[in-house]
């Protein structure tokens, strides 16, 4: 605790408030342009901060790296076009919300929902550093591919009213989802020959071609036939009923996102799905869901930024970075000579604590940031519909070019968002799609890859205590309903729900 | 409104283009074999190996006033090779540099590459990183040899992870390794990683029996002593690691990860001698020789003709293992 205290007196000092400040500028500018992502920044950025003393240059890229969680969802929310694999699932329900006039509120529970989810990740970060340090390691793959066999099932979730239709989208999600080079044997899929496509195809291009441009187009091509009218902005401030349906999404995303970031290969993309069905299976409006449902977005914000905590601590404790970001970070760190490991909290004492202490202080700046921006932001939506999806057009397509700055991915953004068209036009949902993207090569690795460690043996998958749990968990959500047909008469049976999805969604 | 957004996106943009020159000297001492600018094109992602090797040494040719701008950008995808073509496209460009490393020499097989290494001007050799091959603490192997015994009676249940994909730089090293011991290298279980730290991760738990990666991220852990080297691949020990070479271990391979420079294919030889003179220069600079320390580099500075040689042999190598593995 003194510790923590003498970090804050660090960090507190003014070269370190301003280049905290820079950093969470700098940050929540990259996050909102579309393409350009934490990691980039922070590595671009390296070769500047030679010069300077290590701790000014964390608590900087620090700033960047939560900035980026903050101003990543921006984009996602107001334009459909996330800057960044984190913000994908803030466009679920924010940009629904934002065209139904809740823009700023829409920004506004994002905004609280990451200095939440953030402030309580940083103090898990204190609490649970040394306890995460001995357990991340311990969680492999078969306990990772159980956890994505419970998001596949949650994915039911998000099929939509047509259940053959959600089912087609997410086969096409997941049949973009197999592109690229295998990563276990090195042999081509669906690549044709083509080079461009041997990385497999970046989720940011696929979520803004099928969002933003299948969106536009569709917007195109029904322009005519509906009236003209500008979005409605409505009152800028979260209502106090806004506030009561947020508090627990909020409080609940940490218990999520933290684990997430702490364990090897975890990310942010799967746990803000993860709480994002969450949020919808608590929800007492889940006829909302879909339509802009602010539970869907205050949830798994907090989440992304919680997420982003739990990876600092595997970063710092035991030098395993688990996202591109730390991976930059880590550089960085033996840039100056430092090795983040079991050893660093004791070496570089004073750096960590002014570190985390930064943290605290960067959050907050970012809250008193963001929280005035957000109907201001939401404002921007007032531009006449060809003028805004002209707009939106324009950024997704600076943001497909800046991810690999290569033109290929804007042609394959097109070709793609013709394919969103198309799956509005026959009704098929674009989630599903986005889902499969995300899911299908991250379970396909874990799987192959715990089969791999057992040799072939089937066992291979159950062989650890948390992989058993979670697919007992999996298996009671499964049989639920047969189980409680058995069961004496349950309590005044919820009324069933509407499914009643718009298929745009 | 619009208005803010675009004060937001020009401070950023001024941020990010104007505080790294105004950050770095303008150096102006008109040097005559001074190079005049230089575009160097890396082949991965911001933050990645090459990239660092490439903006190293650009900053230390810049600041050691041999160039006067060195223009670094990525051009990532397919293991390096989006950027191989690049280059072999350029042809005759005596102005554009391309960093790469051993990982490209693979890459080119498992993609496919209409492009090979072969076809551009190598420059210089700049630096090699050996590779260890590593257990935790909690291991039962205590020495190579004994890891070598039970490698070879359960080639299927000794698993070996590497943070590379396959034809990478901590793939070709156990499969080197299997060949040596007189293993097939198809039987080898090899489970990739996605880089050295995802790696550890599984090597700290013991998911795998071992794990084999260059020293990077793993220094500190190895002196707290919960993670145990049983081998260095390089034909050198490492100053502060406790353990034999491969070779010392009677595992009579030899195994180093590099990284170094090539050009355009058809340049002129004075273009050619410019390059390969600068990066000689470079390599006895105190900046380069900072940067080396700074980084837990090796140097293993091998000029144009010397490099070129040596890169043959590389491809061969590295076919040959990859040809056994049905993936050349």
């Amino acid at each position: 605790m003194e510790q923590l205290l003498d970090g804050f007196a660090t960090a507190l000092t003014p070269t370190h408030l301003l280049l905290a400040a820079i950093g969470v500028l700098l940050g929540t500018a990259i996050g909102v342009l579309p393409g350009i992502g934490p990691a980039m920044a922070v590595a671009l950025l390296l070769p500047v901060t030679y010069g300077m003393e290590p701790t000014g240059a964390f608590i900087m890229f620090a700033g960047i790296y939560y900035g980026g969680m903050f101003g990543g969802s921006t984009t996602s929310i107001l334009l459909n076009t996330p800057g960044e694999s984190a913000a994908v699932v803030a466009a679920f329900e924010g940009n629904p919300m934002a065209r139904k006039g809740r823009g700023a509120q829409a920004l506004a529970a994002a905004a609280i929902g990451h200095f939440t989810g953030g402030i309580i990740g940083t103090l898990l970060i204190v609490l649970l550093a040394p306890f995460v340090a001995k357990h991340a390691v311990d969680i492999g793959a078969p306990d990772l591919f159980a956890i994505m066999v419970l998001a596949f099932i949650a994915v039911t979730s998000v099929l939509g009213s047509s259940r053959i239709r959600g089912v087609a989208s997410l086969l096409i999600g997941l049949t973009l989802g197999l592109v690229g080079l295998d990563e276990m044997t090195g042999q081509q899929r669906l690549t044709f020959g083509s080079l461009h496509l041997a990385d497999g195809i970046d989720i940011v291009v696929v979520a803004v071609a099928l969002f933003a441009v299948g969106e536009a187009l569709w917007v195109a091509a029904h322009l005519r036939r509906k009236p003209f009218e500008p979005i409605p902005v409505g009152r800028p401030w979260l209502s106090r009923a806004d506030l009561k349906r947020t508090w627990k999404p909020w409080l609940r995303g940490p218990a999520i996102g933290f684990p997430f970031g702490a364990i090897p290969a975890g990310g942010a993309e799967i746990p803000t799905f993860l709480s994002y069905v969450t949020e919808k299976r608590l929800s007492k409006h889940k006829d909302e869901f879909g339509k802009g449902a602010i539970e869907g977005v205050a949830g798994p914000e907090s989440t992304a930024s919680a997420s982003a905590a739990g990876t600092l601590v595997t970063m710092l404790t035991l030098g395993l970075p688990t996202t591109a970001t730390a991976a930059v970070m880590l550089a960085a760190f033996q840039q100056y000579g430092i090795q983040p490991g079991p050893l660093l909290f004791q070496r570089e004492s004073g750096l960590v604590w002014a570190l985390i202490a930064s943290l605290f202080i960067g959050l907050t700046l970012l809250l008193v940031l963001n929280l005035p921006l957000a109907p201001l932001w939401a404002k921007l939506l007032r531009i006449p519909r060809p003028y805004l999806y002209a707009g939106i057009l324009f950024f997704a397509s600076v943001g497909a070019y800046a991810v690999n700055a290569d033109i290929f991915d804007l042609l394959l953004m097109f070709v793609i968002g013709l394919l969103g068209f198309g799956m509005r036009r026959y009704g098929l949902p674009v989630l599903p799609a986005i889902i499969g993207v995300i899911l299908g090569p991250a379970a396909e690795q874990q799987m192959r890859r715990s089969l791999q460690l057992s040799d072939g043996s089937l066992t291979g998958l159950v062989n650890s205590p948390m992989a058993v749990i979670v697919y007992i968990v999996v298996l009671v959500i499964v049989f639920f309903p047969l189980i409680r047909k058995f069961l004496p008469k349950p309590t005044p049976p919820a009324a069933p729900t509407p499914e009643r999805e718009k298929v745009d969604a | 409104m619009s208005v803010k957004v675009w004060v937001a996106v020009a401070t950023a943009l001024l941020a990010v283009l104007l505080v790294p020159p105004l950050l770095t000297p303008g150096a102006d001492s008109g040097e005559t074999s001074q190079v005049r600018s230089l575009r160097v094109l890396v082949p991965n992602q911001p933050g990645g190996g090459y990239d660092i090797t490439a903006r190293t040494a650009a900053k230390a040719m810049e600041d050691a006033d041999l160039l006067r701008n060195a223009e670094v950008f990525n051009l990532p995808g397919a293991g390096g090779t989006v950027g191989l073509g690049r280059t072999v496209g350029e042809r005759g460009n005596g102005k554009l540099i391309m960093s790469m490393g051993l990982g490209v020499v693979g890459a080119v097989y498992t993609n496919k590459s209409p492009n090979s290494l072969l076809d551009t001007t190598p420059i210089a050799r700049l630096i090699e990183e050996p590779d260890i091959v590593v257990v935790s603490k909690d291991s039962p192997y205590t020495s190579l040899q004994q890891l070598v015994d039970a490698w070879k009676a359960n080639p299927g249940t000794v698993t070996v992870g590497g943070g590379s994909a396959p034809g990478g730089p901590d793939h070709l090293a156990p499969m080197l390794m299997a060949k040596g011991v007189g293993l097939a290298p198809k039987s080898v279980n090899y489970i990739p990683f996605d880089g050295g730290g995802e790696l550890l991760a599984s090597v700290l738990g013991g998911k795998v029996a071992f794990g084999v990666s260059g020293i990077g991220e793993y220094r500190d852990q190895i002196q707290a002593g919960t993670l145990r080297v049983l081998a260095v691949t390089s034909a050198k020990r490492i100053s502060g690691i406790d353990a034999p070479t491969l070779k010392e271990a009677g595992v009579d391979v030899e195994f180093t990860n590099w990284r170094g420079i090539v050009a355009p294919p058809g340049i002129t030889q004075t273009d050619r001698d410019k390059l390969v003179d600068v990066f000689a220069r470079l390599q006895k600079t105190p900046q380069w020789t900072e940067a080396l320390q700074r980084n837990g580099w090796t140097d293993a500075f091998a000029p144009g003709d010397q490099f070129k040689t040596f890169l043959e042999n590389e491809n061969k190598r590295v076919a040959t293992v990859l040809k056994d593995l049905g993936l050349a």
